[in-house]
């Protein structure tokens, strides 16, 4: 293993990364607020969904036979963003449907969770194969359907500079931009939550629900904030799944347990936003070294199976959730329902 | 104002959930553009309409009851083990490690010891999330997620490894001989000189019968089962009352997982005789919606699990018939169950609650 494989490495850790980054932030948001969401993972994967079938309607010629009834829009650059925004909105749906539940009906936070998992992974596939009749998969995004990587300024004349220019040309530049989203979103949920008035709130919303009462803000209206910022952040991080990443596409299942993955990452991070970034890298390299290297030969001694490679992120999830590093405080009011005094 | 009477809590109001539950399901037809009417009569002919679809129903019921006990007996101590489908895909480990070695006997021999063996490798798997839980607070709902995508992949090298039939190309063991066939019900049936279709309803329908009775006696007239139920209900008042949590915890989600992994007897000592990759198939997660709509009783756990069997085989027939309602639309249902029968169940409670409220203020 050169230096080159080494950063090639760790340009695969950020791209990896950075779902797993936003859906942290989105659960860091709904989770400081007091709502439990276990359905990152059904939000991510209805973005996925949303932003794929539009990108591909809205970029297909208005007279396409391939996707029957449907013609399509025709549209050129815009319609990758149009994709997002549907993204967007079917994530921030489905935030809805669990802030409805959670807060408005004071029903169970992780049941709400667990049932938007299982719908996102029956409606996704069920509208998919409707439309598309492709098993349950989009048509390949292509051209202007998709993001394409951005490559930095300067890129091309500091590859020839050795370490640090190499390193700034393989790992830094050439992301599509939904990473460096991914990145301008920790500073900035760092001084939403810990520099303004509104974070201020929310953290409280989340620890002592009754001292924002009784200074008579409303906690309804907080949560819900929190629910829905929760659901943009998602949208994003499943829209980056469809529309960012190699897979150009939908497909069944794409999240692959990643909505979980964040919330082990964020559990790990102690719903704090820089250290959710270090987690999110870990567990993006954690993937990285398993897709890079899918058996490892140990001296060769034995060969460690594909299969155990592949569960290794997985497994290093339950170790940290295992309490490496001591015991992990949930913000205090999380998953209590709020009731009003009369 | 909280009162309301037993009937209405009990059957009133599960009743206008599932049939919110059901109406929102109809509209995903609609939107599909299928008639959702056609679409419920197909299901409802193809799940009872012939003794071959009840065999089918009642097969698939057998997995639901497994799953469905499995998740009711954690909700009884407020834990929630979504790992189902991992400790059962285990414990059909288990069930191939007996079937395997011993197939030249009688089933006699090899059905007890599989019961045995299969539940036992569910606990196993069920017992690391409970312990994290217990001792060090790991969110067991999280963990049992990661140890169903952590099973799966050690069943997939099992299958590919030591388990894989020899020169064969497919992930699967070899078949059982027939020491290690269980008896299906036309073969029950025959003894008593009776002839009935060919389906793979199994012997095991009558463990998972027993296992509801047994459920009832644990969690209603044991000592385990008071402190278990006091434990989900007021947790520090049960600690304070000398009720040791780590304890009830470790039972609790053990038991669920022995109830899961038996859930293999069916499929792969029943059905297949023989360990294939799938034979889980989803039932580990209907046994979430199956428990929420039975309650987390027994009672309700067996109905719950028979509607489950109805909307599988009947999906299944659906999915013949009408191609673009596919086995998803079961996902999806088994999903909207869920959220009405358990996250939004106020949606309903809260109305009735009044409605009842203002006419006891009326008397």
């Amino acid at each position: 293993m050169d230096y080159l494989d080494i950063l090639r490495l760790l340009d695969s850790t950020l791209r990896l990364a950075t779902p797993l980054l936003l859906a942290c932030l989105a659960g860091l948001f709904s989770e400081r607020a007091g709502i439990f969401d276990i359905g990152l993972e059904g939000k991510m994967l209805a973005a996925a969904f949303a932003s794929a079938a539009v990108a591909v309607w809205a970029s297909a010629p208005v007279d396409n036979p391939q996707l029957g009834q449907l013609s399509g829009l025709g549209w050129g650059w815009q319609a990758a963003w149009l994709g997002v925004f549907a993204g967007i909105v079917a994530s921030v749906f489905l935030s809805i449907i669990h802030g409805l539940a959670s807060i408005t009906l004071r029903g169970n936070q992780l049941i709400s969770g667990v049932a938007i998992n299982f719908l996102a992974a029956g409606l996704t596939v069920l509208i998919s194969q409707n439309i598309f009749k492709r098993g349950g998969q989009t048509p390949p995004l292509t051209g202007d359907a998709r993001f394409s990587e951005i490559t930095l300024p300067f890129a091309e004349t500091l590859s020839s500079v050795p370490i640090i220019g190499l390193m700034y040309s393989e790992v830094i530049s050439g992301h599509v931009i939904f990473v460096y989203v991914g990145l301008l979103c920790v500073p900035l949920t760092w001084w939403v939550l810990f520099r303004t008035r509104f974070g201020l709130r929310l953290r409280a919303v989340g620890e002592n629900p009754g001292a924002v009462d009784t200074a008579g803000i409303s906690v309804t209206r907080l949560r819900y904030a929190a629910v829905i910022i929760c659901g943009v952040l998602c949208g994003l991080a499943g829209a980056y799944l469809s529309m960012g990443t190699a897979a150009a596409g939908f497909g069944r299942d794409m999240t692959a347990l990643r909505g979980f993955i964040a919330l082990a990452a964020l559990i790990f991070a102690r719903w704090r936003p820089w250290a959710a970034m270090w987690a999110c890298l870990l567990f993006g390299f954690l993937q990285a070294v398993s897709t890079y290297y899918p058996k490892v030969d140990v001296f060769g001694l034995f060969v460690i199976p594909s299969d155990f490679m592949e569960a290794l992120p997985y497994i290093l999830t339950v170790v940290i959730l295992a309490g490496v590093g001591g015991k992990a405080i949930p913000p205090r009011a999380g998953g209590v329902p709020y009731v009003k005094e009369r | 104002m909280k009162s309301i009477p037993r009937w209405a809590d009990l059957a009133l109001i599960p009743f206008l959930n599932l049939f919110l539950a059901f109406f929102v399901a109809g509209l995903v037809v609609v939107f599909i553009g299928e008639d959702p009417f056609r679409a419920m009569k197909i299901m409802l002919t193809g799940a009872l309409g012939s003794d071959y679809g009840i065999g089918y129903t009642l097969f698939y019921t057998t997995n639901f009851i497994f799953t469905g006990l499995a998740v009711a007996v954690a909700f009884h101590g407020s834990l929630f083990n979504i790992g189902g489908e991992g400790q059962a895909a285990l414990g059909g480990v288990g069930v191939a490690v007996v079937a395997l070695t011993l197939d030249g006997t009688h089933w006699l021999i090899t059905f007890p010891l599989a019961i045995l063996s299969a539940a036992i490798f569910g606990a196993l798997w069920a017992l690391v999330p409970a312990y994290l839980q217990a001792k060090r607070g790991s969110h067991i709902v999280i963990t049992t997620i990661m140890f169903n995508y952590i099973g799966a992949k050690l069943l997939g090298f099992l299958m590919n490894g030591p388990l894989k039939k020899e020169g064969s190309m497919a992930p699967e063991s070899r078949r059982f001989e027939d020491g290690a066939q269980l008896p299906f019900m036309q073969d029950i049936a025959g003894w008593f000189g009776m002839e009935m279709t060919r389906t793979p309803l199994n012997i095991s329908f009558f463990v998972a019968l027993i296992c509801c009775v047994l459920v009832w006696l644990l969690i209603w007239k044991s000592k385990f089962g008071y402190e278990l139920r006091a434990f989900g209900f007021q947790q520090p008042a049960a600690i304070y009352a000398g009720i040791n949590p780590v304890k009830i915890t470790v039972i609790t989600m053990v038991v669920s997982g022995a109830l899961a992994g038996m859930m293999a007897l069916n499929t792969v000592m029943g059905e297949q005789q023989k360990l294939v990759l799938d034979h889980v198939q989803g039932a580990g997660f209907v046994g979430i919606a199956v428990a929420l709509m039975g309650r987390s009783h027994p009672v309700g756990v067996l109905l719950a699990a028979i509607l489950f069997g109805v909307l599988y085989q009947g999906g299944t027939e659906l999915a013949f018939e009408i191609p673009a309602i596919s086995r998803d639309m079961i996902v999806t249902i088994q999903a909207l169950v869920i959220l009405f029968m358990g996250a939004l169940e106020n949606l309903v409670r809260f109305p009735v609650e009044g409605m009842f409220a203002r006419l006891s203020r009326g008397n």
